[in-house]
């Protein structure tokens, strides 16, 4: 039995349709116009108990769609859900209970409070027995290096602190089941760290199952060993990280360090895709020529210096995915 | 000269009039207000010994002029110019080459004209069709319109005199919370100006308030006459000149503290 | 924890948050007192200039008002986390309260207790203390109790106003104002006898928002006039703040609908 099982999800939102120009919005004042979005289409996958799962997809594909209804926040139109053996949307109270959910840009802190009284209220909140909420608190405290913040008003905290108290709130009742919304975005390259080795941590040490939603691929290829790929409302691909690279292309890259600066490679069954004074970067297509072969060829041709075969960074997988021409803008978490 | 401050006013304007439906329901809440103000008065004039200083009639039309004109109070500041000085990102309006009062007062007269016309037009139809609005003739309304085009000159500089001051006071929005309904009683938003004891009359004739609502509307019902308006115009821009005066004096003192502080 | 100890805990962290902001919290008490007192000036002004109202005197009309103001001061003060609901649905945070084991009516309410509704409180109080030591009212348990009772109807009518105008947010935010015409509208309606009133508008404050009740009704009793205009009996009036309760009740069952309207179409 798994523990969260889904099968053929579907939810649909009703969307005001503006009108144009002055006319138009009197007209729309009075009768408004609808059109119905399709978030989720027929979604269907499960998850047992301790796996970490990447869900991943661009803005707008129903990510947190269904991160909502898997909380038990919304109902949707068809499909079956069971999370823990119920259907989270018949039963809220006992679903919740048993998930924790951290939102990137948005924390459930008490702003004006330090963080240690957002816990203990989140304490009486959750029902979490005294002696219990002590060993999980100071547990989390350890593992995440709060303790000197836990004094401090949140407002006063920087994005990376307030973030890592952000887990502790959400774990303070241990939840079987942790949801990440965009966990890393904006922090600093130390914060993404420590708060990936965390959730590593946290799903190794403590069995707990978690669903990450990112748009940092780093955080995806150093976490995840699963990935679901959400596009249009439905998946794209379930699988691992390869599975997705073998899936978008086959291509590989090769790079070549050149002994002379500026030196040219040319071969048939490759193409230069960037050049700098002394490395190139060739793509090449390992079905039309084997990796070994096209070596062979470009080393008994040109002087070089050092060369490796690499795959596509995930970025660019993601991009291509997307249709997106620049990979940078899939990564946007990690430069913002 | 004139064109960047056009432009920052329709920008404005045109912004301001997305909010329709906000506006719908503002102006709903405020017919419904001025129904009960309406039937509150007129149950207050059956004691009339026929020498008030102002009529039923002229009484009801004021009630429905100042719900109208009700968003002419400057009892708002605008919150993205007050984020600008309490947050000391003001100097960077320094950089542009246009007089920042002038900038903000042009936003202002903004702020101000379109909630007005959104709000007053609908409202003056249907109080007219009811019956309760009663017209002047040809002169009074010449007279009204330019009294007040100077009543939005007045409310945009008192506004902004209030903005400025928050170069110096910590705690947001500060000394506005406290003027704001002062600013309702002494303009004629809760009873007509005229039905106070007439020995309150001389504190309301020594403030700048009344030139916002209250002699405008004086003006329309005909409790003032056609050749009272020049009086009321010299009065409202008497006013006007003196707290712009003095809003440009606060508003180089207070970016010269900011600049001499550092932000 | 069970709900109202929790309820309480909540309230504790409202009241130490508004505390770090003294000095805006003064502010915005004076602000709130003299809201309510620019009121008093206007209907001072009008019984200077008139008499009398419909042979209603200012000290009874002052009844009236306290009775009315000290009621709105205490629904304003705890309907707050109704109040500002709609910045919760704008920015996401009500999908926050539903990820939490508790009932959603019970997280908003505790959201905020207003401090600064004290001004209007203050306010309040001065003027139905003064009403009544200047009234021919022998001040008795029954008197008093009534209105006391009066202004807890007077509270919780209130209240479910606040409860109506947060499950509006489920359907639109932008039009929010509208209830403003029965919160405040309804106050400054209340704070005059309703006999003043054409039938229609009488029987709007009523039945549908029976802000009558709460004000109007037991007031009578309190004076011990007879109701000339309406007819109702000496027991209705007395029982008749019981039915700003039964409103709000009403009105928590109304937000349920929109909590399930909520969970099936938002985003």
């Amino acid at each position: 039995m798994p523990q969260i099982l889904v099968e053929n999800l579907v939810k649909t939102f009703r969307v005001a349709r503006r009108r144009a120009g002055a006319l138009g919005a009197l007209v729309g004042l009075a009768r408004r116009e609808y059109r119905t979005v399709r978030a989720l289409d027929g979604v269907s996958f499960s998850m047992e108990e301790g796996e970490l799962l990447g869900y991943i997809g661009p803005n707008g594909a129903g990510k947190s769609t269904t991160v909502k209804i898997l909380s038990g926040i919304l109902v949707p139109e068809a499909g079956r859900v069971e999370v823990l053996g119920k259907t989270p949307w018949k039963h809220r109270i006992e679903t919740v209970r048993n998930i924790g959910v951290v939102f990137g840009q948005r924390t459930q802190l008490w702003w004006d409070l330090p963080a240690v009284e957002s816990f203990e209220l989140l304490r009486d909140i959750y029902r979490v027995p005294q002696s219990e909420y002590e060993r999980t608190r100071d547990e989390l405290v350890e593992l995440l290096q709060i303790e000197p913040l836990l004094d401090t008003p949140v407002r006063q905290l920087s994005l990376g602190q307030r973030m890592r108290c952000d887990l502790a709130a959400a774990l303070l009742h241990s939840p079987r089941i942790l949801y990440l919304d965009e966990p890393t975005i904006g922090l600093d390259a130390v914060s993404k760290l420590a708060v990936r080795e965390f959730i590593r941590r946290l799903n190794r040490d403590r069995g707990v199952t978690v669903i990450l939603t990112t748009h940092d691929m780093d955080d995806i290829e150093a976490l995840c060993r699963r990935v679901i790929v959400i596009h249009e409302g439905g998946i794209f691909l379930d699988g691992t990280l390869d599975d997705l690279r073998a899936r978008v292309t086959r291509e590989r890259r090769l790079i070549v360090d050149l002994v002379h600066e500026n030196g040219h490679i040319s071969d048939p069954d490759a193409e230069i895709i960037s050049r700098d004074p002394r490395r190139l970067t060739l793509r090449f297509d390992p079905q039309r020529v084997a990796p070994a072969k096209l070596i062979a060829r470009i080393t008994a041709k040109h002087e070089i210096r050092d060369l490796f075969v690499e795959n596509p960074p995930i970025e660019e997988i993601i991009a291509r995915l997307y249709g997106e021409k620049k990979p940078s803008t899939m990564a946007l978490g990690s430069y913002t | 000269m004139i064109r960047p401050y056009l432009a920052v006013f329709s920008a404005r304007f045109r912004l301001l009039l997305q909010y329709r439906a906000a506006a719908a329901a503002g102006m709903a809440c405020q017919f419904f207000w001025g129904l009960i103000r309406m039937m509150i008065f007129q149950a207050f004039y059956e004691n009339a010994v026929g020498s008030e200083p102002i009529s039923l009639n002229q009484t009801v039309s004021y009630v429905w002029l100042s719900q109208g004109f009700i968003m002419l109070l400057p009892f708002r500041v605008d919150g993205e110019i007050a984020g600008k000085i309490t947050s000391g990102n003001v100097a960077y309006e320094l950089l542009r080459p246009t007089n920042l009062y002038n900038l903000w007062f042009a936003r202002e007269m903004a702020n101000r004209i379109t909630p007005v016309l959104l709000r007053a037009t609908p409202m003056f139809i249907l109080a007219t069709l009811a019956g309760w609005l009663r017209w002047p003739g040809p002169g009074n309304l010449a007279a009204v319109a330019i009294s007040l085009l100077a009543a939005v000159l007045l409310s945009s500089s008192i506004s902004l005199l209030m903005t400025i001051s928050m170069f110096w006071t910590t705690s947001g929005r500060g000394i506005t919370l406290i003027i704001s309904p002062l600013m309702f009683l002494l303009s004629g938003m809760v009873i007509p100006i005229p039905l106070f004891p007439d020995f309150l009359q001389p504190v309301f004739r020594a403030l700048p308030f009344i030139g916002l609502i209250d002699l405008p509307i004086r003006l329309f019902v005909g409790h003032l006459s056609v050749s009272s308006a020049v009086g009321v115009l010299v009065y409202q821009l008497l006013w006007t000149a003196v707290l712009i005066l003095a809003g440009k004096l606060l508003l180089q003192r207070g970016l010269r503290r900011l600049v001499v502080q550092g932000g | 924890m069970n709900a109202a100890r929790l309820y309480i805990r909540y309230i504790g962290i409202s009241i130490r948050s508004q505390m770090q902001y003294r000095a805006s919290f003064v502010m915005l008490s004076i602000s709130s007192f003299f809201a309510t007192a620019i009121d008093v000036v206007g209907i001072w002004a009008l019984f200077e200039r008139f008499g009398t109202l419909r042979g209603w005197r200012l000290a009874e009309v002052g009844l009236f008002f306290g009775l009315v103001n000290v009621a709105m001061a205490i629904g304003d003060a705890f309907g707050r986390g109704f109040d500002q609901f709609y910045r919760k649905v704008r920015d996401g945070g009500f999908d926050r309260l539903l990820l939490r084991p508790r009932s959603t009516a019970l997280q908003v309410a505790a959201q905020e207790l207003t401090l600064f509704r004290i001004g209007k409180l203050t306010q309040g109080l001065i003027v139905l203390f003064w009403a009544a030591g200047v009234l021919n009212v022998t001040w008795t348990a029954g008197t008093i109790l009534l209105a006391l009772f009066a202004i807890f109807g007077g509270a919780t009518l209130f209240y479910g106003l606040w409860v109506l105008q947060a499950t509006l947010c489920f359907w639109t935010v932008e039009s929010l104002e509208i209830m403003n015409a029965f919160t405040y509208g309804g106050a400054e309606t209340a704070e005059f006898p309703l006999s003043i009133y054409r039938p229609w508008f009488r029987r709007f404050f009523t039945f549908v928002v029976p802000l009558a009740c709460v004000s109007y009704f037991p007031a009578l009793a309190i004076l011990g006039k007879e109701d000339s205009a309406l007819g109702s009996s000496r027991g209705f009036q007395q029982a008749a703040p019981g039915i700003g309760v039964v409103f709000m009740l009403i009105s928590l069952q109304v937000w349920k609908i929109g909590v399930r309207h909520y969970r099936s179409t938002g985003s």
